[in-house]
């Protein structure tokens, strides 16, 4: 479970430019569930997964992850309860290592690193095991660099990294919303199934209003750093998502 | 001739110790650490040191690479602590290491004619052909570590890093020390094999390691079984027998500075211009095609 509680950040704080992106904001996650936050531009939900990943630090408030304190935990300590994807395909890998190298690293995550040689023989198989999963072949690929895949191929990829040590908490980015429409397609099914068979608390931010109610269990629309809606995903529908939408964006032009 | 041959593997040899360093910061982390031309002298001034107080040439060689490797972390501390750009971070500490240099042993040029070297041990390019394969060899197998990835994966992607729940700052520092130390090293070899030290040995050395790593990408470039640090070493005894050349077509050795600009901008050329040519002959038409189809998927 994770628990936001009276967080408020603002950006260029005491200058003519000052945006308040979030006040006293308080949202509770459920366990094992996936919840898709939407909303447009400037609503504050990238702002709102930077701050859970530590790579932007609150004005005030908690993040509690089961049970946990983690507020005050430095970016790469908190990497070890939490896995997130990008929306560039090349920030979740090692662009110039290859796939084995890139899946080795993804293993140590959270662990001590030493003098010792990363690649071990007897990991491979399970690497292949993972990869095999993914049903795109690369694990006929193992040695190829990862430069050289596919942004659907990278993304998959990341998604593994991101989930091998099943993290408590993952955050998901926007991470189809660089790739075409067909793969994109394969890379939320792919996420759907990691999910299900891991069942982690996920954090997924879209644009994609289809995909949000698709693969989610519940929806939060954010607006100016504030929960507009909050309903479960099956209740919910696209017509209904973009109707609010429009009605926000008519509100802000009249 | 022949000589003129042997003296310029033995150079590029020791500058090849220079290229692997420079490979660390240039290649792997992706940092351009000018301090380079500061930490070359320092090594060799450090050497003078301790030769002068009567230590082994051995240990003063080995203490030479040690402190040299503090060149690289004040390099680190100022771009990592104090938010200074990398490249001013290095042209800062070698502009201070040049007063430093002087300070050691309070003057500018130092005969080492009278002292003992390494290469009393060996026969020169025995000795130096031998360290710089065992250089290669633990630099290689340190890359191939669990540390050693995360120094690449540090250049490359350091939100990677910091996903893996490292610090890639840290790794920044190994890597800039590591790297500084083997130019140090560099350094003292070179005082050793010319038999004095000089204040302004290390003018140009920045170019001479960019060129031999630069020479060492154009050879077989598809090639991946040719380690970057063997490139590198090739690249530096290339790199000198190109130089030895051109002295020995005539060219005074005051010229070699331009020539070694020259070597670079050559092989540069070499490497953009042959891929670009290539690559338009390859995709003119693919290219368009692809666009094309795209934009008729999305009408």
């Amino acid at each position: 479970m994770l628990r936001i509680q009276g967080l408020s950040k603002k950006f260029n704080k005491g200058t003519d430019n000052e945006i308040e992106v979030f006040n006293n904001f308080n949202l509770l996650i459920e366990e094992n569930k996936c919840t898709a936050i939407i909303g447009p531009n400037g609503c504050g939900k990238s702002t709102l997964l930077n701050i859970l990943a530590g790579s932007i630090l609150p004005d005030s408030g908690n993040i509690i992850l089961n049970k946990e304190d983690i507020s005050n935990l430095s970016e790469e300590k908190r990497s070890k309860y939490i896995g997130r994807v990008y929306q560039d395909p090349s920030m979740g890998v090692s662009p110039s290592l290859t796939i084995l190298e890139n899946m080795s690293l993804a293993d140590k995550k959270g662990e001590k690193f030493t003098l010792r040689r990363l690649i071990r023989k007897n990991n491979i198989d399970k690497y292949v095991e993972l990869l095999k999963s993914l049903g795109l072949g690369l694990e006929n690929k193992l040695n190829t660099k990862v430069k050289y895949l596919s942004g659907g191929q990278r993304q998959s990829l990341s998604l593994i990294m991101a989930t091998m040590k099943h993290p408590d908490l993952l955050l998901l980015d926007e991470h189809t919303a660089a790739l075409d429409p067909k793969t994109s397609h394969i890379v939320m099914e792919k996420t759907k199934e990691l999910l299900d068979k891991y069942k982690i608390t996920t954090i997924m931010i879209s644009h994609n209003m289809k995909d949000a109610i698709e693969y989610s269990d519940r929806i939060i629309m954010l607006n100016k750093g504030r929960i507009i809606l909050d309903k479960a995903s099956k209740d919910t529908t696209e017509g209904e998502l973009m109707d609010i939408y429009r009605a926000k964006l008519f509100e802000e032009i009249a | 001739m022949n000589s003129l041959i042997i003296t310029s593997i033995e150079q590029g040899l020791i500058f090849a110790i220079l290229a692997m360093g420079i490979f660390i910061s240039y290649k792997v982390l992706n940092i351009a650490d000018l301090s380079v031309e500061g930490t070359f002298p320092f090594g060799a001034f450090i050497f003078a040191k301790f030769i002068a107080m009567g230590v082994d040439p051995i240990i003063s060689t080995i203490l030479a690479f040690a402190i040299g490797t503090l060149a690289g972390l004040m390099t680190a501390v100022l771009f990592i602590k104090l938010k200074i750009k990398p490249l001013l971070a290095g042209i800062l500490t070698m502009t201070m290491l040049y007063s430093v240099n002087l300070r050691i042993n309070g003057k500018s040029n130092i005969p080492l004619f009278n002292y003992d070297s390494i290469f009393q041990l060996l026969p020169v390019l025995l000795l130096l052909a031998l360290l710089v394969v065992v250089i290669k060899i633990l630099l290689d197998t340190f890359l191939k570590t669990e540390i050693g990835y995360l120094l690449i994966a540090t250049g490359d992607n350091e939100t990677l890093v910091k996903s893996l729940g490292a610090n890639s700052n840290k790794y920044k520092i190994i890597g800039l020390m590591l790297s500084n130390g083997l130019i140090a090293l560099s350094g003292a070899l070179m005082a050793q094999y010319q038999g004095f030290v000089d204040i302004t040995m290390g003018t140009g050395v920045i170019v001479i390691g960019l060129a031999s790593i630069i020479i060492g990408d154009t050879i077989k470039k598809n090639s991946t079984i040719l380690a970057n640090t063997t490139r590198a070493i090739i690249g530096a005894i290339i790199y000198k027998i190109i130089g030895g050349i051109a002295i020995d077509l005539g060219l005074a050795p005051s010229d070699l500075k331009a020539i070694s600009a020259i070597i670079v901008i050559l092989f540069i050329a070499y490497n953009n211009l042959a891929i670009d040519l290539f690559a338009s002959i390859k995709k003119k038409g693919e290219g368009a095609y692809v666009k094309n189809t795209r934009l008729v998927k999305k009408v």
